[in-house]
C-alpha cells in the first residue's frame, strides 16, 4: 500500500490512522500509544502555562517532538471564532510558522457538539491569513461543501460525540460528504473501537481521527494497535471492492449441479 | 521687552522644569499592573517580555504570548516593554484530542 499515502493539504502521509495525545495516563502512556497507532498526525491542545509551579516537568513536545511527528493544534475547549481564532495564531507561533491546524468551534459543554456558524466564521479568518485547515464539523453535507469552498484543506464530519464511543451513527450522510467534497474527508469524533474505525474507511473515508478510543480502552497501548489494523483492513477491503448487498442471496458459494440425492423419500 | 514679561518668562521656564523633573521621578515610582493568564501581577520597574519569562520561570518551555489580542513574535521578546495594564495569555502545547 505504499502508494496509497493520505494527501492534505500537498503533503504525504502513510498513516490514515490521526490519533490525539489527550486523556492518557502519563507521557510514557500517550508515547508508547502513539508509537503503537502508526500515527504520523498527532493533535495537541493550547492552554495557558502554569506559571511558577514546576518549572521542571516535563514538556509534552519532549516526548511528541515536532520533528518527528505533524503535530495538529486544535482549538478543543472554544465556543467562538474569535477564540478559535487566537488558540491557532498562538499554536502557529508555538509550533515556527507551522499552519496546518485543527479548527473546532463547540456548541455546548454538556453535547460537544460543533457550531457550524461559528466554525464558518472563523474557518474564513482562518483561511485568510494563511492557515490550512482541517475542520471538525457535523455530519451536515451542506455545510461540508461550505467549508470546503471556504478553502479548508480537510473535512472532518463526527461520526457520533466527541468521546461518546457510539461509533459510526450515519453512514449515509458521511457518503453524502464524500460525494459532494473532493479534499479529504476523515472521521473525528465518535469512533470506539477497532469496527467503527474499519466501517468509516470501508465507506471510502480518507482517514480516522481518534483520542478517548484509545485512550480509555482497558489497554490503550493494545487498542492503538488494534486500531492501526483496522484502518489498514477497511482501507484494503474499501480498495478492494466490496461484493453487493443483496436482500436475499440467492447465490450460494457452491455449485447448484451435482448435489448427491437426498437418501430420504 | 519690560521687566514684568522677563520675569513671566523666568516663571514659566522654571515650572517647565520642575514639571519635567517630577515626570522622570514618577517613572521610577509607578508600579506597573499587568495580568498574566488571568492573574494580575506588579512590577516596580520596566520589564520586557524576555525579563518576564526569566520571572516566571518558564524560559525553558516551548511558549506563546498574546499581549492584549496581538501575538508577540518570539524575535520581539526583549524589544517589547511592557505598559501598565497589559493582558498577557501564555500557552503552552497540550494533550488534547
Amino acid at each position: 500500500m505504499s502508494q496509497d499515502n493520505l494527501i492534505i493539504a500537498g503533503k504525504s502521509y502513510s498513516s490514515r490512522l490521526l490519533v490525539g495525545t489527550g486523556k492518557y495516563k502519563d507521557f510514557a502512556e500517550t508515547q508508547a500509544a502513539i508509537e503503537a497507532s502508526g500515527a504520523e498526525i498527532i493533535t495537541i491542545a493550547i492552554r495557558r502555562s502554569n506559571i511558577g509551579q514546576n518549572p521542571n516537568e516535563p514538556n509534552l513536545l519532549d516526548i511528541l517532538p515536532p520533528s518527528k511527528y505533524t503535530l495538529l493544534p486544535n482549538t478543543a475547549g472554544c465556543y467562538s471564532a474569535d477564540d478559535a481564532v487566537r488558540t491557532l495564531r498562538l499554536a502557529r507561533e508555538l509550533l515556527d510558522g507551522h499552519s496546518l491546524v485543527k479548527l473546532e468551534v463547540l456548541g455546548d459543554p454538556q453535547s460537544l457538539y460543533p457550531n457550524v456558524v461559528e466554525t464558518i466564521a472563523a474557518a474564513k479568518t482562518l483561511v485568510k491569513d494563511g492557515f490550512q485547515v482541517m475542520v471538525y464539523t457535523s455530519d451536515d453535507p451542506i455545510i461540508a461543501k461550505q467549508l470546503e469552498d471556504i478553502g479548508c484543506v480537510a473535512i472532518m464530519p463526527l461520526a457520533s460525540l466527541i468521546g461518546s464511543g457510539m461509533g459510526i451513527l450515519n453512514p449515509w450522510h458521511l457518503q453524502l460528504i464524500m460525494d459532494r467534497v473532493q479534499v479529504p474527508v476523515i472521521v473525528d469524533a465518535g469512533v470506539g473501537t477497532a469496527s467503527d474505525a474499519a466501517i468509516a474507511m470501508e465507506l471510502g473515508c480518507h482517514g480516522v481521527l481518534m483520542n478517548t478510543a484509545i485512550a480509555a480502552a482497558q489497554k490503550p497501548v493494545l487498542m492503538a494497535g488494534a486500531m492501526k489494523l483496522a484502518v489498514d483492513a477497511g482501507r484494503a477491503a474499501y480498495l478492494a471492492g466490496r461484493m453487493p448487498k443483496k436482500l436475499y442471496s440467492a447465490s450460494p458459494s457452491s455449485p447448484t449441479s451435482g448435489i448427491i440425492a437426498s437418501a430420504k423419500k | 521687552m519690560s521687566a514684568v514679561c522677563l520675569d513671566q518668562l523666568t516663571l514659566c521656564a522654571c515650572v517647565r522644569v520642575k514639571y519635567k523633573i517630577t515626570i522622570i521621578i514618577g517613572d521610577f515610582l509607578e508600579v506597573i499592573t499587568i495580568s498574566i493568564n488571568g492573574t494580575v501581577h506588579q512590577f516596580d520597574t520596566p520589564i520586557n517580555v524576555t525579563t518576564l519569562i526569566e520571572h516566571m520561570q518558564i524560559g525553558n518551555k516551548r511558549i506563546a504570548i498574546e499581549r492584549n489580542g496581538e501575538i508577540v513574535p518570539r524575535g520581539q521578546f526583549n524589544q517589547q516593554m511592557l505598559a501598565d495594564g497589559d493582558k498577557l495569555e501564555v500557552v503552552v502545547a497540550v494533550g488534547g484530542g
